[in-house]
């Protein structure tokens, strides 16, 4: 490479003026994401859920509600008159795909927010690269907390909301002995250590707790010992296939729901359409939405979504319509940035920051109002209590009287509180992008 | 924890249930790695197909449940034969690239499957008298498992059957034995392998009709069988026999180490005993004579 003496001009020329004016060469929130919005264009939203394998069957529909979100955005005039426009990829249920495509979505196709992700462990291998470029994750469904970042919002519950209200029912109801059974992975196992702080205020007594691999389909050994050791119930965080395998097995075992049912944090609609109402009937579920609430709302949200393009797989369930809210909590907020800042001003981390409090009136979202917490970012919302129908639909036995607090460190106090500028620990530091 | 006698018997009348669950899935995979050679990646997903297929008869034609476990045979069957047609037999001898080939074939056959059912999880519907459980003695056993035992039972019988009791199953292990001298002596070996594939196929397809009641139907089920198809086979050797001794002691270990410590557990302890017992004997429990390999 040789020197001409044009390019050397360039060259110094360049350099000069970085040291003229180092501020700009500092990653600022806007060189991280680095675009700007402009007057008259969509703003890109990425979809990071998986279309294929494993992982297809949640996420699909959520990819499918959020197009129905957006298309009712977009129909009603948009956000502040701005259309959105979703960009869709498939993460096909490997974890380095989701990053590989996080990176893509951010860098190349310039997203001003991602919704995606169903399992802990995506979420967790994306995150690095959301909170490096100062992006915005919307995390629409339930998880175990104990993460503290500046760059994400939940809108399903947390592990201490979701089973606050379903012990001491179960215990009231049913009896003081329980049996814990859960998929072999980290939100079970956190979701029950919360578990066992209801279940000791209310006196119960726990039998056993097993956890089966991830997608087994073997729960032989495991009802063998729930039969000896005879509970009054069981309560269950199996997940996907196998919760499907469990329900099954379990009334093939002679097991009767009358006498031991099952109250489940993730058997929902969908699940008891693929195992047959026969199997479902009789067990509980904790979660702030079911598809039989009775509200106008919901009436308008499973009529739309069901007749919709959208609506093939013929069921609206908590994991949709948690997606569905998010798709509001985004509006809301960008929405009050435009109005403060003007469109040409708008990054994640102004989105982010608008979030906190950000409310979704009963107007909108189907579960009934909900709001996001100022300091963690996770929402504020009414657990429900449903049990399953002869017919796979839910019937709401139970809801909580207040909105329930969601608190990502209720099981870690002495890890500290999660606030918006990062995670105070008692002793006075402040920790940033803890997950 | 203590461990009673009652819980001991029951942890082993599990195992051989358990056992009678690895034995249907493998069969099909034994008959097409013992007699054709061939490494069947897609074995999965010709259970996840009979598990379709006999969701698609329930659903469009009502055909009752135990009639749609023949007929899942003949359509899985028909399906591998096309298959080892258009693929497997130019592919004999690559022993390597049949194995990335079924591969191959075993993502087709997921993605199609989902573009034609869709990825939402379907259900199969069975009789009422299955979906109880049979107490005796304090020992208790749900009537579809017991169902599942005597399948298996019926399978290797047939199998035995085939194999030793017909003019084709002559031809099958003449062909295994030795290819180019069967060859010599008037026998079809292509057409051998051909049927052979296609019974192996079948007989996965009568596997997925019953998985399809004990677990769920979605595109993405074969995969969790087919770990464990393979390591019966690859433990029994390849041979019928040796596949049936495998699955009862892969089994009843999976119920006695679940019954003590927990499942998570037995599987990972019954990885390392079989990764130990094929570090001393890498040709299985009992191998199938043959000199192609």
């Amino acid at each position: 490479m040789s020197w001409t003496r044009r390019k050397f001009l360039k060259s110094t020329a360049m350099s000069s003026g970085a040291l003229a004016a180092p501020a700009l060469w500092l990653p600022t929130a806007r060189d991280a994401w680095g675009a700007t919005l402009k007057e008259g264009e969509p703003i890109k939203v990425g979809l990071l859920f998986s279309l294929t394998g494993g992982l297809a069957v949640p996420e699909e529909d959520s990819t499918l509600v959020m197009q129905y979100a957006i298309d009712e955005i977009n129909a009603s005039g948009g956000v502040a008159g701005h259309m959105i426009e979703p960009v869709i990829v498939d993460a096909k249920s490997d974890f380095s795909v989701y990053t590989e495509k996080v990176r893509e979505l951010i860098l190349r196709d310039k997203v001003i927010s991602l919704f995606g992700c169903y399992t802990s462990a995506s979420r967790k291998a994306i995150l690095p690269t959301v909170m490096q470029r100062d992006n915005l994750l919307f995390y629409p469904t339930c998880y175990e907390g104990a993460e503290c970042t500046q760059n994400t919002v939940c809108t399903g519950p947390l592990a201490n909301q979701h089973s606050k209200d379903l012990i001491p029912f179960m215990v009231e109801n049913f009896g003081k002995k329980v049996f814990f059974v859960g998929s072999d992975y980290v939100w079970p196992k956190e979701s029950n250590k919360n578990a066992k702080i209801w279940l000791e205020n209310v006196g119960g007594e726990l039998l056993g707790e097993e956890y089966v691999p991830l997608g087994s389909s073997e729960f032989g050994p495991v009802l063998a010992k729930i039969r000896a050791a005879k509970p009054d119930f069981i309560f269950s965080t199996v997940v996907g296939a196998s919760d499907i395998a469990l329900h099954r097995q379990f009334k093939q075992e002679g097991f009767s729901a009358e006498t031991m049912p099952i109250a489940s944090l993730t058997t929902g609609e969908i699940e008891t359409k693929a195992m047959g109402a026969e199997n479902g009937a009789g067990h509980f579920l904790s979660a702030p939405y079911f598809q039989a609430l009775e509200s106008e709302t919901n009436q308008k949200f499973v009529e739309g979504f069901l007749s919709s393009e959208y609506g093939k797989n013929g069921v609206t369930h908590y994991n949709m319509e948690e997606t569905y809210t998010s798709a509001y909590v985004f509006k809301n907020a960008l929405e009050k940035v435009i109005a403060e800042r003007g469109i040409e001003e708008v990054t994640p981390a102004a989105i982010r920051n608008a979030c906190a409090g950000i409310k979704v009136g009963a107007d909108v979202s189907p579960e009934g109002e909900i709001w996001v917490d100022e300091n963690n970012f996770n929402t504020w919302l009414v657990p429900k209590i449903g049990q399953c129908q002869s017919d796979g639909s839910f019937k709401i036995v139970k809801q909580a009287d207040a909105h329930v607090e969601p608190d990502p460190y209720s099981i870690y106090p002495d890890a500290g509180t999660c606030t918006a500028e990062g995670l105070l620990a008692p002793d006075g530091t402040l920790r940033t992008d803890v997950i | 924890m203590d461990i009673s006698s009652i819980a001991i018997a029951n942890s082993l009348i599990l195992g051989i249930s358990i056992a009678s669950i690895f034995l249907v899935a493998a069969i099909g995979l034994t008959i097409i790695y013992g007699t054709a050679g061939v490494i069947n990646m897609a074995h999965g997903e010709f259970i996840m197909l009979g598990a379709y297929a006999t969701y698609a008869m329930q659903a469009y034609f009502g055909v009752p449940y135990l009639l749609c476990i023949p007929i899942a045979f003949v359509i899985v069957g028909a399906i591998g034969f096309v298959i080892e047609k258009l693929l497997i037999q130019h592919l004999y001898n690559r022993p390597l690239d049949t194995l990335l080939a079924t591969w191959g074939v075993s993502l087709v056959l997921i993605q199609g499957t989902r573009l034609i059912f869709g990825s939402a999880p379907k259900y199969i519907e069975m009789p009422g008298f299955l979906s109880s459980n049979v107490e005796f003695a304090g020992i208790s056993l749900g009537v579809f498992r017991i169902f599942v035992i005597f399948a298996a039972l019926a399978l290797v019988a047939l199998v035995w059957f085939v194999f030793y009791k017909t003019d084709f199953g002559i031809k099958i292990r003449a062909v295994t034995q030795n290819r180019e001298m069967a060859a010599a002596f008037g026998i079809n070996s292509k057409q051998v392998y051909s049927f052979t594939f296609a019974f192996g196929a079948g007989l996965a397809g009568i596997a997925g009709a019953l998985f399809g009641v004990l677990n769920i139907v979605l595109p993405t089920m074969g995969m969790g069988y087919v770990v464990q198809a393979f390591l019966v086979v690859v433990t029994g050797g390849g041979a019928l026999v040796g596949s049936a001794i495998a699955s009862v002691a892969t089994g009843e270990m999976q119920a006695i180490f679940a019954m003590i410590l927990n499942d998570t557990f037995a599987k990972f302890l019954i990885f390392i005993l079989i990764v130990v017992f094929l570090r001393f004997r890498p040709q299985g429990l009992i191998s199938a004579g043959g000199s192609r390999r």
